[in-house]
């Protein structure tokens, strides 16, 4: 059982969580979305910078527990670059990975994209923080759709 | 008779054998063998002792029909316990009379009822309503929805560091225009036993009726709603070893006989035609429809069962319990204990610097110990200690030092797990 653990806090998740990565708020944002889980009171809000459809910048700040704070770090190292709709793609990715035994990873996601999102993927043994590890990704998510929140409770 | 004395005729290893969940172990899968089961969130919701489990079997065995209607014989058996376990309550809160219990679904149900019926009735633009910084949000909301719609003002009463009620603020805060004061007689989250009897004879004073939620001071001391002076008194089954699903509000007669129903169906009028209704007098004004029956001959045998444990020893061996808690947690590094009134009640809530509670929950939780983390309904206290979530240990009648013992180990793994 302590394998599950290590599994869940793996190192790179504890780094993560630690010293978070692109942990402020950007001068140029033109998007923004709050994530809350309202059971454990963890807030993000989740910047994005849209230029000509691609995320030319992504950052967050708030507070959360490990899982929640690595998960957010890490979403900003990947979505960084990609076009609007291959960040989305990488949302239903990450999302299916966390929540399925059996996940439907849409086409067209690389390999060291792919071992990336593994990494968070432990979360799937712990149902309960299922939500934890997807709550900067659906505020990521919200934004792109120039959406001002995603709350726990709707997903 | 001394707690000593006390502690020594309890045998907390007898008692845990009533409870037949504390015998399992969590987390055991392949062939690999689990964590045994440390059971610290009764303040969330107590287990059920086997004399529960089985009152509730036996009834819907050999006597169970629906109550207070039809001239068969298991209606009137049905109705007989049922009606004897209200009186079995009365007989728990030293209440003056049964006709001042009623069932409700929960300690939730019963404010509710209250500032439904009662607030609706009796308060009016501007009047107040003093509630604690220490309430659940069952002894919040409700009064917010009744600001809402009827415009009254709701007043707080502060605690200090230690969690103790400012009972200065709270005299500061009487006034002519305070028409109802709702407060807890012991919070979920500090543990805080307030001082209901002085919060009752200064309201008082002033004419002003006094609500204290009690779902948690029920449970770990002897309550008196007469010598408190309380005017409604409301606790919940299930954090008593009872059923889920059932509710009490006691309520002074003289003032539930005043207020107007709060749910309208059957079992709670006198007659019904389309040109007017007449209700039958309280409780049943305030039991519309069939109630939780199989749960109330539950929390019968739940007051049974703690009545023979005896209130007092229970209450020294969960005294026990937090002192010696307190004293392991206390020589952890960097643990921070949130609520430490003189002569709290078994609950603990701490936080762990540079550990989420979240985290702390998920890592104790393999190691088999189950505790409350969040902001356990009351967020208005969270922000009050600047603290966000905690992780709250709470103790009931069958816990054991070495639980205890358990937790304090658990939290020094998540503590070499962080590095913290």
């Amino acid at each position: 059982m302590m394998d599950d653990l290590r599994e869940l806090y793996q190192e790179v998740i504890l780094d993560h969580g630690k010293n978070p990565r692109n942990f402020r708020h950007p001068d140029d944002a033109n998007r923004e979305a709050k994530g809350e889980n309202p059971m454990c009171g963890d807030r993000f809000m989740v910047y994005l910078t849209l230029k000509d459809g691609v995320v030319d910048d992504v950052a967050f700040q708030g507070r959360g527990c490990a899982i929640s704070t690595a998960s957010a770090s890490m979403m900003t190292e990947l979505v960084r670059g990609k076009s609007a709709a291959e960040a989305e793609k990488l949302f239903h990715a990450f999302h299916e990975l966390c929540t399925q035994d059996e996940p439907d990873i849409p086409e067209g996601v690389d390999d060291e994209t792919m071992e990336k999102l593994m990494v968070m993927s432990g979360v799937r043994q712990f149902p309960v923080r299922v939500k934890c590890a997807t709550l900067a990704w659906h505020a990521m998510n919200a934004a792109l759709h120039g959406e001002a929140a995603a709350s726990s409770d709707q997903f | 008779m001394s707690d000593a004395i006390l502690n020594q005729a309890y045998d907390v290893q007898r008692v845990r054998e009533d409870f037949p969940i504390l015998a399992r172990s969590v987390h055991a899968r392949k062939g690999k063998p689990g964590k045994p089961l440390v059971y610290l969130d009764s303040g969330a919701s107590a287990q059920k002792p086997r004399q529960v489990i089985q009152a509730m079997t036996r009834f819907l065995e050999e006597d169970y029909s629906n109550i207070h209607r039809g001239v068969h014989f298991l209606s009137q058996t049905a109705t007989d316990q049922f009606e004897a376990v209200r009186t079995k309550v009365a007989r728990f809160l030293n209440a003056p009379s049964d006709r001042c219990i009623v069932f409700t679904r929960s300690s939730t149900e019963a404010i509710n009822l209250v500032a439904a019926s009662y607030g609706r009735t009796f308060l009016n633009e501007g009047d107040e309503v003093i509630l604690s910084i220490m309430e659940h949000h069952a002894n919040i909301v409700p009064w917010q929805l009744l600001q809402a719609e009827k415009n009254i003002v709701i007043k707080v009463v502060p605690c200090d560091e230690d969690g103790v009620l400012d009972m200065d603020a709270y005299k500061d805060l009487l006034s002519d225009r305070t028409k109802l004061v709702a407060i807890t007689h012991c919070s979920n989250v500090l543990g805080t036993v307030t001082p209901a009897k002085a919060i009752a004879r200064l309201a008082h004073e002033r004419g002003v009726p006094v609500l204290f939620d009690g779902s948690q001071a029920v449970v770990h001391g002897t309550v008196d709603v007469q010598d408190i002076d309380a005017d409604f008194y409301v606790f919940t089954s299930h954090k008593l070893y009872g059923p889920t699903g059932l509710g009490v509000l006691y309520g002074k007669y003289d003032l539930l006989k005043k207020m107007p129903p709060y749910q309208g169906g059957g079992d709670m009028i006198e007659s019904v035609s389309f040109e007017g209704t007449t209700f039958k007098a309280p409780p049943s004004r305030f039991e519309a429809g069939t109630p939780p029956i199989t749960e109330v001959i539950g929390l019968g045998a739940a007051i049974d069962y703690v009545e023979a444990l005896g209130r007092d020893a229970i209450a020294a061996h969960e005294h026990d319990l937090l002192q010696y808690a307190t004293q392991q947690l206390s020589q952890i590094d960097g643990l921070r204990i949130v609520g430490t009134a003189p002569g709290k009640g078994p609950i603990i809530s701490f936080a762990l610097e540079g550990v989420h509670p979240h985290d702390v929950g998920t890592i104790v939780d393999q190691y088999g110990v189950a505790v409350r983390v969040g902001r356990h309904c009351a967020e208005p206290l969270a922000e009050r200690f600047d603290v966000g979530p905690t992780v709250r240990a709470s103790f009931g009648l069958y816990n054991t030092r070495e639980e205890a013992d358990a937790l304090v180990q658990s939290l020094q793994a998540v503590k070499e797990f962080f590095g913290a």
